[in-house]
């Protein structure tokens, strides 16, 4: 019985590498103004080092993605973020 | 007439009556070159993502407020007379922006009342 089952399992395909939609927060949730003050809520947006992520892993869409950098750099200007963090220090 | 947010890193070497007066006499100074509803947030010594001037820390002080176009420019050339001011940086509002900055002056003045009143509450006990 169990024999049967198990050759059975694999006849209809595997569902391998589906994810999930990517989707613009800003869009999703309604946020118009991105604030620059709020450092904690861009780190999202940034890698480890400070860079900035592309819009390719982050799924913004292009006009809150150009938002979002604006406000990184302000935070930057202001000292709220990190132009650079090295991590090897 | 613009809606701006000027924020201000002053050096944290100063004493607590001096950043007092020199954030009264840039108030003194918006106000006589005709900016309207200003507002103030006073963050407070803070620790920088990076160093400036090879200092770690520095008092924030936020203005939010109303002002003819040409303001901004004095205001920032007031700046840059002092010293003792670190970084500063002058953005206009868009029309989104202003939404979001009047939304969080609610929320805060709400906090602060809501503080208030447990204070109160603490006392009575």
């Amino acid at each position: 019985m169990s024999k049967a089952n198990q050759s059975i399992r694999y006849l209809t395909t595997l569902k391998l590498g589906q994810k999930s939609k990517k989707y613009c927060r800003f869009k999703k949730m309604g946020i118009k103004f991105i604030d620059y003050k709020d450092a904690g809520f861009l780190l999202r947006f940034v890698n480890e080092q400070g860079k900035i992520l592309p819009r390719r892993l982050t799924g913004n869409s292009l006009k809150y993605q150009r938002k979002v950098a604006q406000a990184v750099k302000r935070a930057r200007q202001i000292a709220l973020m990190p132009y650079v963090t090295d991590l090897y220090k | 007439m613009n809606r701006y947010e000027s924020t201000i890193i002053i050096t944290p070497v100063l004493s607590d009556e001096d950043v007092k007066n020199k954030l009264k006499s840039f108030r003194d100074f918006l106000e006589k070159n005709g900016a309207k509803n200003i507002d103030e947030e006073f963050w407070g010594l803070k620790k920088l993502a990076y160093a400036i001037e090879k200092k770690s820390t520095g008092v924030y002080h936020l203005y939010d407020f109303e002002a003819p176009t040409d303001l901004v420019e004095k205001l920032e050339i007031q700046y840059k007379r002092d010293e003792s001011i670190l970084r500063f940086m002058t953005i206009k509002l868009d029309k989104y922006g202003v939404e979001y900055a009047n939304k969080r002056k609610e929320n805060l003045a709400g906090k602060k009342k809501a503080n208030n009143n447990k204070k109160e509450e603490g006392t009575h006990e």
